[in-house]
């Protein structure tokens, strides 16, 4: 166990039906870092965040995720949210009849309990709410719609870093929450994102493509590939991944895949050297 | 770390706090159904001939009739001679007079079931008759209600003293021909209540009728009828339980409303049922009609009902609205959890002009559970100006249940409006999941989910029937989410 770590991830293995997704995922996040986690699709992006969230479908067999101190995959998911962490969804889902604004507010107090704070009652919340929702520049109309029904792509994403920004996470993980937005909104939800990141707060941004990094500046780039971390490495690695592609990490989880093993490709600290070999 | 494929899998039965039974001396009749039964029936009660005619009329008519099958619900047929149709428990005296010669036991069922009959312990501002299995145990505050005018009794009673306006109304909504079980009710009702409220009189309090089936292998037929007078206005509770038992057990009333001109009646139900467990053994079966009637120009009849209970529901609470700008109301939650079937809601038949019916039906699937909702807006040629407007939602949890809608508009007069809306969505494992990660239980989930879904028509109960009905969905749905 890493004593400063915020989340600390060994050998993460799982599976989704008959298929192993995740073939060992080794991660640190510490306290106030961003870590942007790259690939391909199909590479296990996606699937690495809902294991940590634990979303069902997927099952988790090797490893382990432990976030401040605490056997993560141990937790129920309502408990994982509890003990702060966040996950915005790729694809929020609607939740016809239930208002947003009543269903954060169970959210948020159902946090508070489990952190031992007072409950916030109907007008405290109204005010937080309000407060959190200019920060991702949120139509406080859409507060009594129902949970994301008839929101447009861009304001369910913004509706997302809103939510992050109320329950006040200790790790976030943002699935690829550039997917889908035109540039404003997504300058409007990065703006959103940068504004939550903090000394205390980890965040794992997870996405396909260097833009989103051009916006969150990341402290370390890690790439995925075949289940695996493939490379790890400072912003430069997604500049560098957006000129070359990821056609070179089929050779490379191939290489892993045979044993070379994955000393030379992980690992990296914040700032660490472009990846070796193909880089130009 | 999965329980089963789809989130809603492991179907608890749902914790039914209200399922005890009451050890009390019974009389009971034994089991089977004759003409002989009848007129026992009808002797026990000491009923005049009128009312025995009454009611061997409509015996032999529903010896020619065969039980509905156009619903769309599944089960055994019921075997009409295995049932027992009249058991009351034993009174000290021939009919208790005051609450001190009900059974104890009896009184204590009620104290469990949260309906306490001392009227110093009652709530507040409602009162209450209690039916117990096949007869009225008690009725609170009636020397109070006296005082107005207002009538509040069992029907045994308002047979007895009211025999006039028992006679005038009897069957004058619901005949006793009406349907099969409406009229193996005329033939075999037991008791019931019955509610008189005098010209321009505002019932000073809630009126309520607790139903509870206690005997086991006993029918419940029961009616209420409920007659408010030119310009009056009262609002009617009606609640029910039973006890948990293996074998189904048969449920059929009929309820008759009559709002003379500028009259209003609010009538509401929460209806609880045992519902069955989750494989679907025992359970009510729940085959009751409601109707009133708008007589008077301006008169106003709302239902509003709450349905978690019975194994299989089979009801239409309509309004006959006769009267010139009279209004009728049908706001509904139905749930079916586990393996509950229900075919409900409700005929709004507009003769007078400019008449207004609104509907508004929810309903929630969960496990097994099928739901239908059944609807007939009728608008007869003289009914010109009419407007309806409808709207029919429908809530499945998980992925094995089903919800059903059959509305049918039957408009014969060119200038009514006439809307019907209707949704269907599916609370799945993605939107558990979504309220999980934002640290929500499951259970807290769905009841976030169900309460915003129902709020339109909670809005529409009395406040703590509201209360009552909002904990009793969260108890039938718990479980329903793995």
């Amino acid at each position: 166990m890493n004593p400063d770590a915020l989340l600390e991830v060994k050998n993460l293995r799982a599976r989704a039906g008959a298929a192993d997704i995740l073939k060992g995922i080794d991660l640190i996040v510490r306290p106030g870092e961003v870590h942007a986690i790259m690939g391909p699709n199909g590479s296990g992006k996606s699937t690495f965040a809902h294991v940590l969230a634990g979303r069902p479908g997927v099952t988790v067999t090797g490893g382990e995720a432990i976030l401040s101190g605490k056997d993560l995959l141990a937790m129920k998911p309502e408990t994982r949210a509890r003990e702060g962490l966040f996950l915005a969804l790729q694809y929020p889902v609607e939740i016809p009849g239930l208002s947003t604004l009543h269903f954060l507010k169970a959210a948020a107090n159902a946090v508070r309990r489990h952190r031992g704070e007072p409950e916030l009652d109907a007008v405290d919340f109204l005010a937080l709410a309000k407060e959190r929702a200019a920060i991702v520049e949120l139509d406080p109309a859409l507060l009594d719609r129902s949970v994301n029904e008839g929101f447009s792509g861009g304001e369910k994403k913004r509706n997302e870093i809103f939510q992050m920004a109320i329950l006040d996470p200790v790790l976030a993980i943002l699935d690829e929450t550039d997917s889908g937005l035109d540039i404003d909104a997504l300058r409007i939800v990065s703006k959103g994102v940068n504004a939550l990141r903090g000394n205390s707060r980890g965040m794992i941004v997870i996405t396909h493509y260097q833009r989103l990094l051009d916006y969150i500046a990341p402290d370390v780039v890690h790439v995925i590939a075949g289940g695996r971390i493939v490379k790890s490495g400072g912003p430069d690695l997604a500049k560098w991944l957006e000129v070359n592609g990821y056609a070179w990490t089929e050779k490379e989880g191939a290489a892993v895949a045979q044993g070379q093993g994955p000393e030379g490709t992980r690992g990296a600290a914040p700032g660490a050297a472009p990846p070796k070999g193909e880089a130009p | 770390m999965k329980q089963a494929p789809e989130g809603f899998g492991d179907l608890e039965n749902p914790q039914y706090r209200w399922g005890f039974v009451t050890d009390v001396d019974a009389d009971a009749f034994p089991k089977g159904l004759d003409e002989k039964v009848v007129r026992r029936i009808s002797e026990k009660k000491g009923e005049p001939l009128w009312l025995l005619e009454w009611r061997l009329s409509a015996y032999r008519a529903w010896t020619a009739m065969k039980p509905p099958t156009w619903a769309n619900v599944r089960f055994a047929p019921v075997d009409f001679q295995d049932i027992v149709y009249y058991s009351a428990p034993k009174p000290k005296g021939a009919r208790p007079k005051s609450l001190g010669e009900v059974d104890p036991e009896v009184l204590r069922t009620y104290e469990r079931l949260g309906v306490p009959l001392e009227e110093r312990a009652a709530l507040a501002g409602v009162a209450v008759d209690a039916v117990f299995d096949s007869v009225s145990v008690a009725t609170t505050f009636r020397e109070r209600l006296a005082s107005v005018g207002v009538i509040f009794c069992s029907f045994s009673e308002a047979v007895r003293e009211h025999p006039d306006l028992v006679r005038r109304y009897l069957g004058s909504v619901v005949p006793p021909h009406d349907n099969f079980y409406a009229a193996l009710n005329s033939a075999v009702f037991s008791d019931g209540s019955f509610c008189y409220i005098p010209k321009g009189v505002r019932c000073p309090m809630e009126l309520s009728t607790y139903f509870r089936i206690n005997a086991a292998q006993t029918g419940q037929f029961e009616r209420t009828l409920l007659v408010a007078d030119e310009g009056a206005f009262v609002s009617y509770l009606e609640g029910c339980t039973a006890p948990i038992r293996d074998e189904h057990q048969l449920h059929a009333a009929v309820v008759e409303l009559v709002a003379e001109g500028g009259a209003e009646i609010r009538y509401s139900t929460v209806q609880n049922w045992y519902p069955g467990d989750k494989e679907g053994r025992g359970g009510i079966y729940n085959f009751v009609t409601k109707r009133g009637i708008c007589r008077g120009a301006r008169a106003k009849i709302s239902w509003a009902q709450v349905e978690t209970g019975s194994a299989i529901t089979w009801k239409y609470p309509s309004v006959i609205l006769q009267g010139e700008g009279s209004i009728g109301e049908f706001h509904s939650v139905a749930v079916t959890a586990n393996r509950q079937q229900a075919d409900t809601g409700t005929k709004m038949i507009h003769v007078g002009r400019d008449t207004k019916s609104t509907i508004v039906s929810k309903g929630i699937s969960a496990g097994f559970g099928q739901n239908t909702y059944r609807g007939l807006v009728k608008v007869l040629p003289h009914a010109a100006g009419a407007r309806n407007f409808s709207r029919c939602d429908s809530l499945l949890l998980g992925s094995r249940c089903g919800a059903h809608t059959f509305p049918t508009l039957d408009v014969q007069n060119p200038s009514a409006q006439v809307e019907h809306e209707a949704t269907t969505s599916r609370i799945g494992e993605d939107q558990i999941f979504y309220c999980n990660q934002r640290g929500l239980s499951s259970e807290d989930a769905v009841n976030l989910i169900v309460n915003g879904f129902c709020r339109e028509v909670f809005r529409k109960l009395p406040m703590e029937f509201a209360v009552e009905a909002q904990k009793l969905l969260g108890v039938s749905l718990e479980g329903s989410v793995g």
